[in-house]
């Protein structure tokens, strides 16, 4: 289907929904255009809605106000520049980012990542979950208009971000994985710091959850609000947190074999069966709790060893397909990666989350009313640079 | 006693409450903003707020005006201009309208109307008028469902306020609010009359929905649905630039500080201490020494100060109800509850 096609689609199903609205009582309705610029969006996304009153009786995310061309621009970098590109899509977790393609390079040229680099790879990933996921529990209460948590999540977000400075030297954009291990090895102190960090993660968390998830006023307008069956939820493709909170078992951390360290530690999968906002937002907090037990048993269990296996010093990846995906913060991760053995990749496909995650907007939103609009968008939990690449 | 007021000439009279008027508005307002917004709010979220400007941040606020007052005032191209333009002044007036009966001492007011409380409620929704305008003038979606939902709240929650505030009617036996700041303090609790007896104690009931309307009618967390920063982008205000986003901001925060001025006289014993204390005698207010106008004011400052914190407190700490949920929680829950409190009181005022 085109996308002339796909609009006009949308224009007719937004003309029979006025239609519906007119049968009872004669009225007009009013279509409402949340964002490009709106603080609901974390960005510039836009989502048409039309309203009959406060009522939504037809929406469409309308995305592609900040696309960047990532998936054409690695057609003319070479395999270690790609990850400067990549890690700018999911802006909050960076590293996150990193590590899919450069397992899938890893595929195509048949090596593996030293042990000890597959541990701090798994520490990093996790400590972006953190940082991310944080910021969206703190986000959580600003769009239902209380200020302070998210005050104390940038607060102790900073915490996180530091142990990533100090690791790799950047503090958004690590752009520290490398096709074969690690550019660095981890710097002195920075383990008996990150236990502490971790610490700390864990009393914001609790911060958050007396503060946030046992208000009352933030449980009545979480529960019940934006239900996504199990088999909705999967017929529109969503991936982790959301998924997870319409009651599918589904985590590519436990149900993939990637070279990296998830089978070593003790942790749980965490699924709701109520699949509203409320348990998309529930199931986050518990995985906050949860990467920080997987980051706090790593770091008792890194290997001693290099964090590089030896690779030319110019990359030449072999001719070749390889599909990998990883469970990032927003969900599943992927990268489809065709190379032709040039120094370049010739095509690469990114599987980002959350532009999965937001086509089962105009589903979830039929019927809803103008302020569950914001709490279901913020549940749902999308970055913008994550839809848009 | 002496009336000096009568000495000075009407015109001086006038002038003297305009620039009183300005004070007991504008001083409050600003105190808010510096104590509550910008510092308890900074220490609430592990941050110090505005330190630079002047000691402590305390110039900040002058600061902000002047950044406002340099902005250009805009007005969007089909709005409609002249209303536009008037509503956040509609919203200030009902502020300074409230001012005027408040007794800040036993010769320290505006007016001393026998209808005090009747007025106070009356000109306290006037704001409503001035917020339907600006959302509706604006021409701006965002804006006309702001101003629409203000609307509907202002008018659910006007109605607990107007019904607690009867407890406190029937209780003094009095709608003039210098009688019921006298009936507070010359009252006596089962014979004691140390403290006074100020309505808090018999009229909590009251206090509360008093507070949690007040809480409404300022349209703050939790009810801010009308000004909504994360989904109507601040509802009525969002087209407002400038001075008249400035006017807005003054009439929020001294409209708390309004309301918490009539809170305290209603329930907490207004400008008085207990008259026990000095033998001042309830029936004549002559009796009463005349420093009580310097210091009453001082005690309706501190309490309206304790007052603002609690509706501060609460906004920076609740997320907000939806629009549906706090209808619903005036009229299934608060409204019977006041009415039930009025009726109790009522009975109780015939028995005893």
């Amino acid at each position: 289907m085109s996308l002339t096609d796909r609009q006009q689609l949308s224009y007719i199903a937004s003309q029979a929904a006025d239609a519906r609205l007119n049968v009872e009582l004669e009225t007009e309705g009013m279509t409402l255009n949340i964002g490009p610029q709106h603080p609901a969006t974390h960005g510039t996304l836009r989502i048409i809605c039309r309203l009959d009153g406060e009522q939504v009786i037809w929406a469409e995310p309308s995305a592609g106000y900040m696309h960047r061309g990532y998936e054409k621009l690695t057609e003319v970098r070479t395999f270690p520049q790609v990850t400067t590109l990549v890690n700018r899509i999911d802006w909050l977790g960076s590293f996150a980012n990193e590590v899919p393609f450069i397992l899938a390079a890893e595929k195509l040229m048949e090596i593996e990542a030293p042990p000890r680099a597959q541990v701090i790879r798994t520490i990093l990933f996790e400590l972006s979950r953190i940082a991310n996921v944080s910021l969206f529990l703190g986000d959580l209460g600003v769009q239902m208009g209380a200020v302070t948590p998210v005050f104390l999540a940038f607060r102790d977000r900073e915490y996180v971000l530091n142990l990533i400075e100090g690791a790799t030297g950047g503090r958004f954009h690590p752009n520290f994985d490398r096709i074969g291990g690690l550019k660095d090895d981890l710097p002195k102190g920075w383990i008996d710091e990150t236990r502490q960090v971790v610490k700390k993660l864990m009393q914001f968390c609790d911060t958050i959850e007396d503060l946030l998830f046992g208000n009352e006023i933030f449980q009545s307008r979480m529960r019940g609000i934006g239900v996504i069956p199990a088999d909705i939820a999967k017929d529109y493709g969503l991936s982790g947190p959301n998924l997870r909170a319409s009651g599918v078992d589904w985590d590519l951390r436990r149900d993939q074999d990637l070279p990296l360290a998830w089978d070593k530690v003790d942790w749980k999968v965490w699924t709701h069966p109520d699949g509203d906002s409320w348990a998309r937002c529930w199931i986050r907090l518990q995985e906050t709790r949860e990467a920080c037990k997987i980051v706090e048993q790593l770091l008792d269990q890194i290997p001693a060893g290099p964090v590089m296996t030896k690779v030319p010093r110019i990359i030449k990846v072999p001719a070749g397909e390889a599909w990998v995906s990883t469970e990032n913060p927003l969900g599943e991760m992927g990268y489809y990666v065709v190379s032709k053995g040039d120094l370049g990749p010739f095509r690469v496909k990114i599987r980002s989350a959350s532009f999965n995650n937001i086509s089962i907007v105009p589903w979830v939103l039929k019927g809803v009313y103008v302020p569950d609009v914001i709490t279901i968008l913020a549940s749902l939990y999308f970055i913008l640079g994550d839809i848009d690449r | 006693m002496v009336h000096f007021a009568l000495e000075i000439p009407y015109w001086g009279q006038s002038l003297l409450r305009v620039v009183g008027g300005l004070v007991a508005v504008l001083l409050p307002a600003g105190g808010i903003v510096y104590i509550f917004l910008f510092k308890m709010m900074s220490f609430m979220q592990s941050r110090l707020g505005p330190m630079e400007a002047g000691p402590y941040g305390s110039m900040q606020l002058l600061a902000e005006v002047g950044k406002w007052m340099q902005k250009e005032d805009l007005a969007p191209e089909r709005a409609d201009k002249a209303i536009y333009k008037m509503a956040p002044l509609i919203v200030l007036l009902s502020t300074f309208l409230l001012i005027v009966v408040v007794p800040f001492g036993p010769d320290a007011y505006f007016t001393n109307f026998e209808t005090g409380v009747f007025y106070a409620m009356a000109v306290g929704s006037v704001s409503v008028l001035g917020i339907l305008v600006a959302g509706w003038a604006s021409a701006n979606k965002y804006s006309l469902l702001g101003g629409l939902r203000a609307a509907g709240q202002l008018i659910a929650y006007e109605l607990p306020m107007v019904l607690a505030t009867l407890g406190v009617v029937i209780q003094a036996g009095s709608m003039n609010l210098n009688q019921i700041v006298v009936a507070q303090n010359d009252g006596e609790i089962f014979g004691f009359g140390g403290l006074g007896n100020p309505f808090i104690i018999t009229q909590f009931v009251g206090f509360m929905i008093f507070m949690i309307a007040v809480q409404a009618e300022l349209t703050q967390v939790p009810f801010d649905m009308p000004i909504a920063e994360s989904e109507l982008v601040s509802g009525y205000m969002t087209e407002y630039s400038g001075f008249r986003f400035l006017i807005f901001f003054i009439a929020e925060f001294a409209t708390a500080g309004v309301f918490a001025f009539i809170a305290s006289v209603l329930f907490l014993g207004g400008w008085g201490i207990p008259f026990d204390w000095f033998g001042w005698d309830g029936s004549n207010l002559d009796t009463v020494d005349n420093w009580m106008n310097v210091v009453g004011p001082i005690i309706m400052a501190t309490k309206m100060f304790a007052l603002v914190g609690v509706i501060m407190w609460v906004r920076f700490s609740y997320p907000r109800f939806r629009e549906d949920q706090l209808q619903t929680f005036a009229w299934k829950f608060l409204i019977p509850l006041a009415l039930l409190n009025t009726a109790v009181t009522a009975v109780l005022k015939v028995a005893f």
